[in-house]
């Protein structure tokens, strides 16, 4: 439902090309576009109209008369801005001189205050601290229980008292000091900021606990909400940061944006997932990334980081490169990709996927079956489809319990993609590793030059509104919008990519 | 085969960030944890629980009984209703039903008055355009202001300016209090539904299968509703389907105990289809008539997570039971992802109607209003507190009026 910016950017562009700078009226329905992609990405409303207000100055004093893609620059400044907004002071945790190092957490019902306690006891726990976890929530039902419980799961003891929430705290922090334990997290009861009893009990418990760091834990699909409710907090116990959770989601996260833009206050961690090791130190240009709708670019990177075996990578590189890919090729990448996770999930987080294929229902069947049938073939036919003869084809159905028509269809589909390929083997061939060489893992050839050229190509398959700009109205590739790949493109956001992931700037030797 | 193309792609966009892939991970190894050393046990204080274990002796049962009765001020004398020890793991048995007529809980909250606190926002517009001598952009843009800080969002709202100025025009409307109250119509004729009823099939056991993201109120809500029909004399069997999160099943073992219900529950990390199906066997085989499935809460772009939830769906229909009501739980906070929510739960179970939650902390939800425009499901309960009787049909006159009453 929610078309990348860019793609959206493509009509009001394509009309540009001849012109150089945007005028008065050319920003005015660019900001719109933007407006509208902030708003269904839930930042708050006041916020949005600043937003544009300085995005607008620095729109208007864009040259563009030397951009080949006008529409790429004004995507990297918004998306510079996003950055400034949400980066600046990333937040690292001073330890206390005299332990131990009290953490608050506070937030609404739901958002996750106690997942994050037990994922906070065990961060800590890795960064050699010895934390106590204390139950300060006495109002939902099981709730010490379940801190308990994930407080066995990341090694780490729970305090609790059936007294009072202020209580407890006082007793927690006494408890932190006699076993010399030197950080202490108090989760606290979810609470509505309409509630001034509730609000008044936090702000005690705060007072008696005098925590070093509080932390406003809100849930990455807040909507509008976020403000009022951010505010409220801040005004009653002085906000050190916010810990954004259920990132794994497909919430946009614009809250993140609002709350940093009014209350100031930095998002100091990421929870990303159920299982303790989901939480992470918050990545500003991520989420920059993800609130414009670009797709979780960066996490799709990492997962094929994780997943990917390097060995397999750079094979079926150097084979893009020499202009071949076969269908044992694509088999080993089958396996990589699946390593990777479920297939929907992966196609979620590509920038502009168009819609057909990102809903398009990957059943595991359908998996199953192609693998079979590559399976059934012999190496050579693998290597050269052109030998599959009459008899080859049924002994390939019958051996993967498919028919001919499937493997008909699976070598029709592979031969037109191969086709597809070539212009875009051309353009990343000799840059994406070069030949291939025995050894393990580090044994690439994969020089900065050629990560920063392919860096490029993914920065104009973006700008191009990813992969939707690649294919025709049929849905299959264009061949002509891939050759297109190699002349479109400017020097656009290839800056931030290449800064966001740490990479060296041209000229500088790579490590 | 689509799937050749996308794995084609999918492999091609890999190998060209390939490159980066592979330096990136050469200048950035990875950092060990440090080597901590853990105590042999736990250095926990005094093992304080907050509620009595499980298995009680009667006079503990009766003051826990009799206290909890206190709290929901249903009337009843403890020495009326006989006390039964909660039993081994799988079950709370109902205390026997012949008790004397309970009287009516107390009159159930209205929206209006829950949502008091949380009202200045809309407020503030409503006052702003009505301050004006008649309607020109700047009504509008309070109009348009409103609905999107409400969480309708922008298409939605979009749509309803539309037809707000189609309207203004053709009944030529001039004044603030015709522009609000032609508002106030179109949005209770959008919310407007044949039937919202929950409901009850008449053969079979009832299941209502209780689905939706992380931390928005399942549990809360089936507690909430499993008091309103043990009130209303029915029996109620509550199944814990939610066997992954921590404690979530002792969550509504609480639940049960608070408010009559049976309970029926599994080993955490089980298989949540097998609860639900033990459920309906033992509500058939009690003659109880309704089973409140709880499920745990998944995030919809979880494939794996969301085939799950479609066999637990499955489940719950084997003989004999019925899955008369799939109820979306949603957080009132939820901006436009709610939207998505809905939608893929609806594609995955068929979900039959929306509870919205925690109203009481925001008089927004607006998000309900595209939910039901482009889903067609409407909303059919609200959440507004955390205690046992917050829980009200939803109504959207009220609704609407409450929103924008001055």
């Amino acid at each position: 439902m929610f078309e990348s910016l860019s793609e959206r950017f493509e009509g009001i562009f394509a009309r540009l090309r001849s012109r150089g700078a945007l005028s008065e009226a050319d920003v005015d329905e660019v900001l719109r576009e933007i407006r509208l992609a902030l708003l269904e990405a839930d930042v708050n409303f006041k916020v949005v109209r600043d937003l544009l207000t300085r995005i607008r100055e620095r729109c208007v004093g864009l040259d563009l008369s030397k951009s080949l893609s006008p529409g790429q620059q004004v995507i990297k400044t918004v998306h510079e801005e996003l950055i400034g907004i949400l980066g600046g002071e990333t937040l690292r945790i001073t330890y206390a001189s005299k332990p131990p190092t009290v953490i608050l957490l506070a937030g609404l019902q739901g958002a996750g205050k106690t997942t994050v306690a037990g994922k906070l006891g065990r961060w800590f726990r890795q960064a050699g601290r010895q934390p106590l976890l204390a139950g300060a929530d006495l109002q939902r039902p099981a709730a010490v229980e379940q801190l308990r419980v994930l407080g066995g799961q990341a090694g780490v003891p729970v305090f609790s008292q059936p007294t009072d929430p202020v209580a407890v705290a006082v007793a927690a922090r006494a408890e932190a000091e006699r076993l010399g334990r030197d950080v202490l997290i108090v989760d606290t009861a979810g609470r509505v900021t309409v509630d001034a009893d509730l609000m008044d009990e936090v702000r005690r418990v705060s007072e008696a606990v005098r925590p070093d760091y509080t932390f406003l834990v809100v849930d990455a699909m807040i909507g509008q909400e976020s403000v009022t409710t951010a505010e409220a907090f801040h005004a009653t116990l002085a906000l050190d940061g916010v810990i954004l959770t259920k990132l794994d989601g497909d919430a946009r996260g614009g809250a993140a944006l609002s709350i940093k833009e009014v209350v100031g206050r930095p998002v100091a961690f990421a929870s990303t997932g159920e299982k303790q090791e989901d939480f992470d130190v918050f990545h500003p240009d991520r989420m920059a990334s993800r609130i414009l709708g670009m797709g979780d670019v960066l996490t799709l990177i990492e997962k094929a980081e994780q997943s990917y075996d390097q060995e397999v990578a750079e094979k079926a590189a150097a084979a893009l490169q020499q202009g071949r890919f076969t269908l044992e090729d694509f088999l080993e990448q089958l396996q990589q990709v699946k390593k990777m996770g479920p297939l929907q999930s992966i196609l979620g987080m590509m920038p502009g996927m168009p819609k057909e294929l990102k809903n398009a229902n990957i059943e595991d069947s359908e998996v199953a079956r192609v693998e079979a049938i590559i399976r059934s073939m012999t190496t050579a036919e693998r290597r050269e489809p052109d030998l599959i003869n009459g008899s080859r084809r049924l002994r390939i159905a019958q051996g993967s319990g498919t028919d001919t028509k499937d493997v008909n269809q699976l070598l029709k589909q592979f031969k037109e993609m191969q086709k597809m390929m070539q212009p875009l083997m051309a353009v990343t061939g000799g840059r994406v590793g070069k030949g291939k060489k025995k050894g393990g893992r580090g044994g690439g050839r994969v020089t900065p030059k050629g990560a920063i050229a392919g860096m490029r190509e993914l920065r104009k398959m973006q700008a191009m509104g990813g992969m939707e700009g690649l294919t025709g109205p049929d849905g299959k590739l264009d061949p002509e919008a891939l050759s297109g790949l190699a002349g479109a493109g400017g020097p656009g956001g290839l800056d931030s990519i290449r800064e966001s992931l740490g990479l060296p700037s041209p000229g500088q030797r790579g490590r | 085969m689509t799937l050749v193309v996308v794995v084609v792609l999918l492999a091609v966009f890999v190998m060209v960030v390939g490159g980066a892939v592979l330096v990136r991970s050469r200048r950035y190894p990875e950092l060990e944890p440090p080597d901590i050393e853990v105590a042999a046990a736990p250095l926990v204080a005094a093992d304080h629980d907050l509620l009595p274990p499980p298995v009680v002796t009667p006079e503990e049962a009766a003051a826990v009984e009799a206290e909890a009765l206190a709290v929901l001020d249903l009337g009843i004398e403890p020495d009326d209703v006989p006390i039964q020890p909660a039993g081994a793991v799988d079950t709370v048995p109902v205390p026997d039903l012949d008790v004397p007529e309970a009287p009516p809980l107390t009159a159930r909250p209205r929206i209006r008055d829950r949502l008091g606190k949380a009202r200045g926002l809309i407020t503030g517009y409503v006052g702003s355009v009505l301050s004006r001598s008649g309607i020109d952009d700047s009504s509008w843009d309070d109009i348009e202001e409103a609905l999107i800080r409400a969480d309708v969002g922008v298409a939605t709202t979009g749509n309803l300016i539309d037809s707000l100025r189609q309207r203004v025009k053709s009944e030529s409307l001039d004044t603030p209090e015709q522009l609000l109250s032609a508002l106030r119509d179109q949005l209770k004729s959008d919310l407007a539904v044949e039937d919202r009823r929950l409901h009850l099939a008449e053969t079979g056991t009832n299941v209502w299968l209780f689905v939706g993201v992380n931390g928005v109120g399942k549990t809360t809500t089936i507690g909430k509703l499993g008091l309103r029909h043990v009130a209303e004399g029915n029996r109620v069997v509550m199944a814990a389907g939610d066997t992954f999160r921590a404690a979530a099943a002792e969550q509504l073992e609480t639940w049960a105990e608070r408010v009559g219900a049976d309970l029926v529950r599994g080993a955490e990390g089980g298989d949540p289809g097998a609860v639900v199906f033990d459920a309906v066997q033992r509500a058939a085989a009690r003659g109880a008539d309704l089973v409140l499935a709880d499920t745990a809460g998944r995030l919809h772009t979880k494939v794996n997570l969301m085939e799950e939830l479609r066999k637990v769906h499955r489940v719950a229909q084997r003989e004999p039971g019925v899955v008369s009501e799939v109820l979306l739980v949603i957080d009132a906070t939820t901006g436009q992802n709610g939207l998505t929510q809905a939608r893929e739960f609806a594609e995955a179970v068929g979900v039959t109607g929306v509870v919205l939650t925690k109203l009481d902390g925001t008089a927004k939800g607006g998000i309900v209003l595209a939910i039901q425009a482009e889903l067609g499901i409407p909303v059919k309960l609200v959440g507004v507190g955390e205690g046992p009787e917050d829980l009200i049909d939803f109504d959207p006159d009220e609704f609407v009026d409450a929103l924008f009453a001055a």
